[in-house]
């Protein structure tokens, strides 16, 4: 972890990789385009380095709150078919998606 | 007299409880100004001017037998990403092409429950991402002070509209200054409350540890009354924080005695537009003037502030967006598998704003850049909120401009994204330290564009930022201008 955080050259990023994992198909356009962007960025990103956080709290929230609860009483929810009424594909109540075993 | 649509909602509330007017005049009013106006503004999506009518009638119809709201038929536009129950929202995304809203987000609901209507879809950048509207997917929005420019973003559309006289007010969503910034571009009132101040229940998620839904108006009192009805703890949304909701509107006060205001030098620095310089100087005398008393501050991190910003609000899109997948809502492309639908599906409807940035979020939460992105951005995140809750020991609220520039140009900055992203520079911050924010207008350019002062308060003291914003604006007369499009309605 030390390591990562003390690296100096992480920016290089794969674009076409990346987008794959996003789940993201990218034109040969689009790849060197967002290739160079992001390169771009993430050198600004990299400012970031020359501060000295070792002994810092990361903030993932504006305001660190405990657990907030509510009474365990059932209330209605959507419908079933006002929540179903969006998609593009539907049978029988359930969605529809292509076949995963053959 | 002058046209209804070009009045405060505090106005028209007066002329409807005189009964000098009905919400239908109004309405009817705001829709001839969206017929006029709107094919060369480009604010509205779309909007549903029967529904808007029959809902204003019916609200004349229940004050006739009594009924008393505090917003009895007012016509409020709503940013695209806002759920309203039974109309479209698609965030200004092809892929959220055919999306009907099946409930209503909590702000709607407090607004509707007050009395409020909802008579159209806002333009907006692509789910909230930019800061000029060009990256809807859908149309541009022009400035309505010189069509050449851009309204500011992402809320361009509710900050066009409201100063196009095309809407009495708006809801808009401020992520990194999206209500802010085009307020200050399009010379109208933006308020951003403090994070956990009103809900985000309904709101399309961008980045959920920043979004936060508020109001854009003609006034601060305006602001302040839209505030008040829509702030308070949800209990659908666990993050609203339960802390009691005061009466903004008695907060207001004409004078500043006995504030303490700061300034803080990292936002005068170079790359500062002098005109802007100079309106934000001249706010800041002024104030002095009203009876505050200036301090000058420090945020010692500002500088750093805009690389933690498009590390975190990415990251937590490329989560937030994950659920566009072509199955359970919008639009989709058939795939051979699932894996290929989604691919298709997220290649072909995402603009490219919106793939840059699931990108960019993407990588920094990938194994190996985790820690060296994501956990030192949230590490830098802390170092900035410390900034603010030291210079909230030595002040009231902070003034500031609300960005470095006026509005840009139509297509200057589309090109270069970095530095679309540094114009954020002055509204980010306050944004990651989840303290509230108000724009004001504070004078206009020579070349007439709108020039917005912010005024940044601690957490949940929107009652401080709008007291200063008010006592400013009451002793000035830059939101009386009306910009040139709206010629057509005679003077106020």
């Amino acid at each position: 972890m030390m390591a990562q955080e003390s690296s100096k050259n992480t920016r290089h990023i794969d674009v076409a990789y990346v987008a794959q994992l996003a789940r993201m198909q990218l034109s040969d356009k689009e790849v060197p385009l967002f290739q160079d962007q992001l390169n771009h960025i993430l050198h600004h990103v990299d400012t970031l380095m020359r501060l000295d956080v070792d002994d810092v709290e990361p903030t993932s929230h504006p305001f660190p709150g405990e657990n907030v609860y509510r009474d365990d009483e059932p209330r209605e929810g959507l419908a079933h078919e006002a929540a179903m009424k969006n998609a593009p594909k539907t049978r029988a109540g359930f969605y529809v998606v292509p076949k995963i075993l053959e | 007299m002058s046209s209804l649509s070009a009045l405060t909602i505090h106005e028209l509330i007066d002329l409807l409880d005189r009964g000098v007017c009905s919400s239908e005049d109004v309405v009817t009013e705001v829709l001839s100004a969206i017929d006029a106006r709107d094919e060369r503004v480009g604010a509205y999506l779309d909007y549903d001017a029967e529904g808007a009518l029959a809902a204003a009638r019916s609200a004349d119809d229940a004050r006739s037998k009594g009924a008393e709201r505090i917003l009895p038929g007012i016509p409020i536009g709503i940013k695209d990403v806002l759920n309203v129950k039974g109309d479209t929202c698609r965030c200004g995304s092809r892929i959220l092409e055919g999306y009907v809203s099946p409930y209503d987000a909590t702000a709607v609901a407090r607004l509707r429950q007050a009395g409020a209507l909802f008579l159209g879809r806002l333009n907006m950048d692509e789910f909230a991402m930019g800061s000029t509207n060009e990256n809807s997917a859908f149309q541009i929005t022009h400035n309505p002070w010189n069509l050449e420019h851009v309204p500011g973003g992402s809320s361009g559309g509710s900050a066009a509209a409201v100063a196009a006289g095309e809407a009495v007010a708006a809801l808009g969503t401020d992520t990194g200054g999206s209500i802010r910034q085009p307020a200050s571009f399009c010379g109208c009132v933006g308020l951003k409350p403090t994070y956990g101040r009103v809900s985000r229940f309904g709101a399309t998620a961008f980045a959920s540890s920043l979004d936060q839904i508020g109001p854009i108006t003609r006034c601060v009192r305006d602001a302040a009354l839209l505030l008040g009805i829509m702030a308070g703890r949800d209990p659908l949304d666990s993050t609203t924080v339960e802390v009691p909701v005061p009466n903004y509107q008695e907060a207001l006060a004409d004078d500043l005695k006995g504030m303490k205001l700061g300034i803080p030098r990292e936002y005068f620095v170079e790359g500062i537009d002098k005109e802007v310089e100079q309106s934000i100087r001249k706010a800041i005398r002024l104030c002095g003037d009203l009876g505050a008393e200036i301090v000058e501050i420090s945020l010692p991190h500002t500088e750093y502030a805009v690389a933690v910003y498009y590390i975190l609000a990415t990251a937590e899109a490329s989560a937030n967006l994950a659920r566009f997948d072509g199955v359970r809502y919008g639009a989709r492309d058939e795939g051979h598998d699932p894996m290929d639908l989604y691919v298709k599906t997220r290649a072909r409807y995402f603009g490219p704003e919106v793939k840059r940035r699931i990108i960019l979020g993407t990588y920094v939460l990938s194994s190996g850049y985790y820690d060296a992105y994501y956990r030192r951005g949230q590490k830098v995140r802390t170092l900035i909120r410390r900034d603010f809750e030291q210079a909230f020991q030595e002040c009231d609220a902070i003034l500031a401009p609300v960005a470095p520039t006026t509005a840009y140009r139509l297509g200057e900055k589309i090109e270069d994204p970095l530095q679309m992203y540094l114009g954020d520079i002055f509204t980010i911050p306050a944004s990651l330290a989840g303290m509230c924010g108000l724009s004001v207008p504070c004078g206009f350019s020579d070349a007439g564009l709108p020039i917005g002062l912010q005024i940044i308060g601690d957490a949940f003291r929107e009652d401080r930022v709008l007291r200063v914003g008010y006592a400013y604006e009451q002793s000035t007369e830059w939101h009386k201008r009306i910009p040139p499009i709206r010629d057509d309605e005679g003077g106020r």
